[in-house]
């Protein structure tokens, strides 16, 4: 019974969002104030019948209800409690069916923190997210419903993928569609701004924090399945250029492009039509994701659908909204008017640099993606690109947009002077470049990518010590005074942009100076790596909940003094009769030691992977770093809602002016 | 010498359309030496490879194939698309789901002897499931084979 109530629930919640995306937006164009008026209560309705509607799917998983099709597809009597409840969204209907809440939450979100903005401005925004929810909730009822029932019921699921049976599956998949779909109010926004012909700084900062917050969580979504797939795949691989990883990197791409397009709308009314443009790819990307994920035209390890006919249904969909889009941005964007005029040599054609290289590299990882695609898709045969195309591509574009990076913060706006800004930044110059060749030169490997790579990683970090130097100075007050007297906001672009610099000291130190060896051992036997010793100590027999498994361990000594204990596990999923390494890792601040069981081979002994990766936990502490900024420039005085009095004077005075 | 404003566009646009170029350049290179072909045992057999760059092919590991070198690391199988089987050689540590008569994708290049030396061997995640050009090689395996059944050579 609880299934068709979820099912029922979902179906009031598509006429109410047929509701929210008709009413306010009519009501905004005539100028009907009761029409407008009912857009919060409908996005709160909206929202409390998908909550309801998830949380029965999620009884049907934790009653171990097997009459329904999708649990039984995807749960197990034997899987533990929190793995039925995050194979919510193990397979494509519930994790649409998450996609939905998410919107139905940014939207109440929306509605809830809206109070300043005018009221046929909110009335658009939440009526074109309700829009958005339509298309989902239609595809979920026709194509894709999970409360579908098996009849007859089986007795028992076919079990979560094991691949999925990780604390990961719990974390990555929300954090990272809450970054998706929160490109979701951008867009609305967008849309909003294009509808009613106001696109002003106003219109940038309210959006702004929106858009900042869905990049904080796309980062971190982002970060928490990089660090899954180091350590769950076995081979200690952090990013693979995987279809999958890449629909979530390239939203992650113009979002950023975005962020930064928007700072310039707000400062100094620049950029509308490309900022409503970037909004307009941000989101159609992470549709385009969506697209790519869940109609199984990739087959890889995250697309566990394969039905062409969902996958017409989305196509379909991502022309409307990709298409309408644009086409009504092709329509009104000529009434958006010209920005502020900035000089060739600016901060703003810093900005505009790096905004294009961004968008570059964004549609080299597209080209990359869907090319394989349709070829395959008109008979031309089968093709791979793989890893060395997107690093022959990503190098070049990514290098001067680091470059920039340690520029561009610096500069004025308007109009900066080259000759002045090299007298500034000479020391840093020559300290970052002799850093990026001594150090390499100490660790005993120096190439030309480990020298770029540190040089443009301290470039970044000399830059903004120098930029936070100069702009603490020059005060008789105590620092930590000087400190709260600068917007946190900037702290919060400082820390992230640091957040970077520690991110490609990562990625070149473990790209440049990592080593592995595949060995073949007995219980006793030693191999040696990186400096480290270790010894096998033979292989257990285990049982876990819903698996067997041997568990093995391997003793890390240097110079006989024993540094940890490594133990990787080849567990045998019982119900799917699937195997699955579980590596063991020892993270450290300067190297991670890694290790994972290969096969049994006779007489005892087993094949063995060890891996030394030196600074690899940089690489996601970076992330965290620049999510942590994203949340600090989210904390800014003028986002708070106590000075809202205030930003309303200031947002009439800028109406007034433009 | 004075810039006027309008000069100052045109120098912009024109940087920027030069860097687009160069990026555009860069991209089509970078694809065009970085594409990785796939191909059917049968192909292999016909010598319709490449020979210097490497390629991938797909499709079923010959059952009883499989056999391990005293290292314990190197083992030598054959892919099959069930008309032609290629022998392979790879050193390193099989993935988890690799099996004697299940789907299989190994990139490397052909050997002068006709071993296949593969640099990497993939088998994808669910039991189930067959990797996309393993079930190209078998399916245009099986179509070849009813074709010859009309016109015989």
């Amino acid at each position: 019974m609880i299934p068709e109530i979820g099912h029922f629930a979902l179906i009031l919640a598509l006429l109410v969002a047929i509701m929210l995306g008709s009413f306010p937006i009519i009501g905004a164009a005539r100028g009907n104030a009761v029409w407008m008026g009912f857009a919060r209560p409908l996005a709160h309705v909206h929202f409390y019948l998908i909550a309801f509607s998830f949380i029965c799917l999620a009884y049907a998983f934790a009653a171990m209800d097997y009459s329904v099709a999708y649990v039984a597809n995807n749960s197990n009597s034997q899987l533990p409690l929190q793995f039925r409840i995050a194979a919510v969204w193990g397979g494509h209907e519930g994790s649409l069916l998450l996609w939905a809440l998410i919107l139905s939450i940014w939207t109440v979100a929306v509605s809830l923190f809206s109070k300043h903005i005018p009221d046929d401005m909110r009335a658009r925004i939440l009526g074109v997210m309700g829009l958005v929810s339509v298309g989902f909730l239609l595809f979920m009822l026709m194509a894709s419903n999970p409360f579908e029932r098996l009849i007859p019921a089986v007795l028992d699921g076919r079990d979560l993928n094991p691949l999925l049976q990780d604390p990961g599956m719990i974390f990555h998949p929300p954090m990272l569609y809450m970054g998706y779909v929160g490109f979701s109010v951008a867009f609305a926004f967008a849309i909003a701004a294009l509808l009613g012909g106001q696109l002003d700084a106003a219109w940038a900062r309210w959006s702004r924090p929106w858009t900042t917050l869905a990049w904080v969580f796309l980062t971190l979504g982002i970060m928490l399945g990089s660090n899954w797939a180091y350590y769950e795949l076995g081979w200690g691989g952090w990013w693979f250029w995987d279809a999958v990883e890449n629909a979530s990197f390239m939203p992650w791409l113009v979002g950023t492009a975005l962020i930064h397009s928007l700072a310039v709308t707000e400062k100094r009314g620049s950029f509308k039509a490309w900022t409503v443009l970037l909004a307009i790819c941000a989101f159609s990307l992470s549709l385009l994701g969506t697209f790519l994920v869940r109609s199984g035209i990739i087959t890889s390890v995250h697309a566990f659908a394969t039905d062409p006919r969902r996958g017409v249904f989305i196509l379909a969909f991502l022309v409307i909204v990709i298409g309408g889009s644009l086409a009504l941005f092709a329509w009104r964007a000529p009434a958006i008017g010209r920005g502020g005029k900035f000089n060739v040599v600016s901060r703003e054609s810093f900005l505009l640099a790096n905004n294009v290289l961004l968008a570059v590299a964004a549609l080299s990882v597209l080209i990359g993606t869907l090319y394989p695609l349709f070829l395959d898709a008109l008979g031309f045969g089968k093709i791979s690109v793989g890893p060395p195309y997107f690093d022959a591509v990503f190098a070049p574009l990514m290098a001067p947009a680091l470059f920039l990076m340690g520029i561009g913060p610096i500069a004025r706006w308007k109009n900066a002077s080259l000759p002045e800004l090299a007298k500034r930044l000479r020391w840093a110059f020559g300290i970052s470049i002799a850093t990026a060749i001594i150090l390499p030169l100490i660790l005993g490997n120096l190439t030309p990518m480990i020298g770029l790579g540190l040089f443009l990683a301290f470039w970044i970090i000399v830059t903004t010590v120098y930029m936070v130097s100069q702009r603490l100075r020059d005060s008789d007050q105590a620092l930590l005074t000087r400190i709260k007297a600068v917007p946190r906001s900037w702290w919060g672009m400082v820390i992230a942009h640091l957040g970077i610099a520690v991110f490609t000291i990562g990625v070149t130190i473990v790209k440049g100076f990592e080593s592995e060896i595949a060995v073949r051992m007995v219980p006793g036997d030693v191999a040696h790596l990186a400096g480290f010793d270790f010894t096998f100590e033979g292989v257990k027999e285990i049982t876990g909940p819903n698996y067997s498994a041997s568990k093995g361990q391997l003793r890390v000594t240097k110079n006989g003094v024993e540094r940890t204990v490594l133990s990787s596990e080849k567990r045998l999923y019982t119900v799917t009769n699937m195997p699955m390494t579980e590596a063991g890792i020892s993270p450290a601040f300067i190297h991670d030691l890694y290790a994972s069981l290969g096969e049994p081979l006779s007489d005892g002994a087993w094949s063995v992977r060890i891996y030394h990766k030196p600074m690899v936990e940089w690489i996601w502490f970076g992330c965290i770093m620049m999510g942590f900024g994203g949340l600090l420039a989210l904390s800014d005085k003028r986002y708070r809602i106590k000075k809202r009095a205030k930003n309303l004077a200031e947002i009439n005075l800028s109406k007034v002016e433009s | 010498m004075v810039i006027k404003a309008r000069h100052k566009r045109f120098i912009l646009i024109g940087i920027g359309l030069a860097l687009v170029g160069l990026a555009a350049m860069l991209i089509l290179n970078a694809f065009q030496s970085n594409m990785v072909f796939f191909y059917t045992p049968t192909q292999v057999d016909k010598g319709e490879v490449p020979h210097n760059t490497g390629f991938r092919i797909g499709g079923m590991v010959l059952e009883n194939s499989l056999k391990r070198q005293d290292d314990g690391l190197t083992v030598h199988f054959s892919i099959t698309d069930t008309a032609k089987t290629v022998p392979v050689v790879y050193k390193g540590v099989l993935p988890d789901l690799f099996k004697e008569g299940k789907g299989v994708v190994a990139q490397g290049k052909v050997g002068p002897d006709g071993i296949f030396m593969a640099s990497e061997v993939l088998a994808k995640h669910d039991e189930n499931y067959m990797p996309p050009e393993a079930a190209e090689a078998l399916k245009r395996a099986q179509e070849q084979g009813s074709t010859s059944l009309v016109m015989p050579k």
